[in-house]
């Protein structure tokens, strides 16, 4: 199947001379979840914007859903719903207002029971008659939802989408997410907590100074990551991993002094008691042993900072 | 055509003048009714008839035609100003829609109230003064096409300004003026020879001589001149509105 969004040597320089993306290219699957990493002014939004029609390309192409975002702009816009990063409505208007100016916005016939049904799914369905002005920030970000999907995108961005959200609102957002993705619905979403990309995403990318300088399934990411490594101080020098331990990846310290045995906590058998015992049956004895594991954060860290 | 886009903002805009019904119908047909009360019936009964008519009648159509100005400006650089001030706009500029929708959509509400409350100041000077209108199609036309010229100029502004200040600066500074010395309260050949000539400098000139014309058949300048005038600022308004579209101009980084 072909990438439901494809950006290539998508470039974009500001009045101001500051290169916020450069040459970037970017597929993204249909019927995913994408999560977009990277730290504040990375070009996270400047990238989301220029798919969306908000900002102009400086070079390179982007089509949506097969359609160019400039020439074929009304095909391509259609496919695509928006939540913003800002909070952005209309105080003075009801939800329910607001929610049909955007179908109709779109170019959508309008469609009462399709509204209705996304206003239920938000919890927002009774509030439909009061003035946005009169809501929390959490269900005005409902709103915003709803509007960016009361047209049937078949994409959905979501830019920081539980910034500043409470919890329960996060766990209902994910919810959400995962429903829409069950309809077909693609979705790429930007955020600062690891947590969220590693609870939601299928694939990870992560963007810095506007270049992507990953993109990785997030199982096998995770893989990557959920590498742990044991560590035993032993009591007395070895010269060489004993001939019966050699089949484990194990490694010897320079000093002899200690043993490190790389393991996969995401297995449910990580080889520790095995080890354990076949080091007691040879008579090493160890005086400590500690195991440290590299989080998605501090890789992230380590791939934002190692450029 | 994109039909139900264009519907969407002509209704959100539209919506927005019921909302606000006291401060966008309300106030400008009250303080034009007072330049009926009191230039129209106080001062106006002891003044002498101008071209044979009677003064006031003889402001009533400079009188709309501030209004109309005023309104359309107003009305229309706000409709744009509020969307880009609030962040809304993302979702116009995010829809699949071009341009000319969204000019379509706006600027069309705009002038649609302009010659809503243009209609409601004609009827509310009939309680005031006595009046006839001799040429009642071009009367309706120049009042739509005054509206519809200066609902551009006034999205025009909504996207220049970057403030609430700049929004009133061009109504207030530079509109009311040119309708105040453009012959709405008197007649250019009132004037001194020599401010005569510079009177027809002033573009409103034009647009009250042949709005007053459609009433009273008499005139300034000659329809033919007036009708021009106004095409001329339409045509300028809407090349302006082309270009900020075209650039991207304070719209698009």
């Amino acid at each position: 199947m072909p990438p439901i969004i494809s950006v290539q040597g998508l470039n974009k320089t500001y009045a101001s001379g500051f290169e916020a993306l450069k040459n970037l290219d970017l597929d993204i699957n249909t019927g995913e979840i994408f999560a977009l990493l990277g730290p504040n002014g990375a070009g996270k939004t400047t990238l989301i914007s220029i798919i969306c029609g908000i900002a102009n390309p400086t070079r390179g192409t982007v089509t949506a859903d097969g359609h160019d975002i400039l020439t074929d702009f009304r095909q391509a816009r259609a496919k695509i719903g928006l939540v913003p990063q800002e909070l952005a409505t209309d105080a003075f208007e009801t939800v329910w207002a607001t929610v049909n100016f955007s179908r109709g916005l779109f170019g959508k016939a309008p469609n009462p029971e399709h509204l209705e049904k996304i206003l239920r799914q938000l919890s927002l369905w009774d509030k439909r008659d009061s003035k946005i002005k009169a809501l929390s920030g959490g269900m005005k970000r409902r709103v915003m939802i709803a509007k960016a999907l009361s047209h049937e995108p078949k994409i959905l961005f979501l830019d920081e989408p539980t910034a500043g959200v409470d919890v329960e609102l996060r766990r209902d957002m994910w919810e959400m997410v995962r429903g829409l993705r069950e309809q077909g619905v693609t979705i790429i979403l930007t955020t600062h907590y690891i947590e969220e990309a590693e609870e939601m995403a299928d694939r990870i990318g992560v963007i810095s100074q506007g270049e992507i300088i990953l993109v990785e399934e997030k199982t096998a990411l995770m893989r990557k990551l959920g590498k742990k490594q044991l560590t035993l101080s032993l009591r007395d020098p070895l010269s060489k991993v004993p001939e019966s331990l050699a089949s484990m990846p194990l490694t010897l310290s320079e000093d002899g002094r200690e043993l490190n045995y790389n393991f996969d906590s995401q297995q449910e058998h990580s080889g520790i008691s095995e080890l354990l015992k076949e080091l007691d049956s040879q008579g090493v004895e160890f005086r400590d042993l500690r195991t440290r594991e590299s989080s998605l954060e501090d890789i992230f860290v380590g791939l934002v900072h190692g450029q | 055509m994109n039909f139900y886009s264009v519907r969407a903002i002509y209704m959100f805009e539209m919506a927005r003048t019921w909302r606000t019904l006291l401060q966008s119908v309300a106030t400008p047909v009250i303080s034009t009714s007072l330049y009926f009360v009191v230039f129209g019936s106080a001062i106006g009964s002891r003044m002498v008839d101008i071209d044979g008519v009677s003064y006031g009648a003889f402001i009533i159509p400079g009188l709309i035609m501030l209004t109309l100005l005023m309104q359309s400006i107003s009305n229309a650089s706000f409709g744009i100003y509020m969307p880009k001030f609030s962040g809304t706009i993302y979702e116009v500029l995010s829809a699949p829609i071009s341009y000319v929708e969204i000019v379509l959509g706006y600027v069309g509400a705009a002038a649609t109230k302009s010659v809503i409350l243009g209609l409601i100041i004609l009827v509310t000077a009939t309680f005031f003064v006595d009046y006839r209108i001799e040429h009642p199609i071009w009367m309706f036309s120049f009042l739509v096409l005054t509206s519809i010229t200066f609902s551009f100029l006034g999205f025009v502004i909504g996207i220049w300004a970057d403030g609430f200040e700049k929004l009133q600066i061009v109504p207030m500074m530079i509109v009311t003026p040119l309708v105040f010395l453009g012959g709405t309260f008197y007649s250019i050949d009132m004037l001194p020879s020599f401010w005569q000539g510079v009177t027809l400098l002033n573009p409103v000139v034009y647009l009250v001589s042949g709005f007053r014309w459609s009433f009273y058949g008499v005139s300034d300048v000659h329809i033919a001149v007036s009708t021009g005038m106004t095409f001329g600022f339409l045509v300028l308004f809407v090349g302006l509105v082309w270009w900020i579209f075209k650039t991207g101009y304070k719209l698009k980084s």
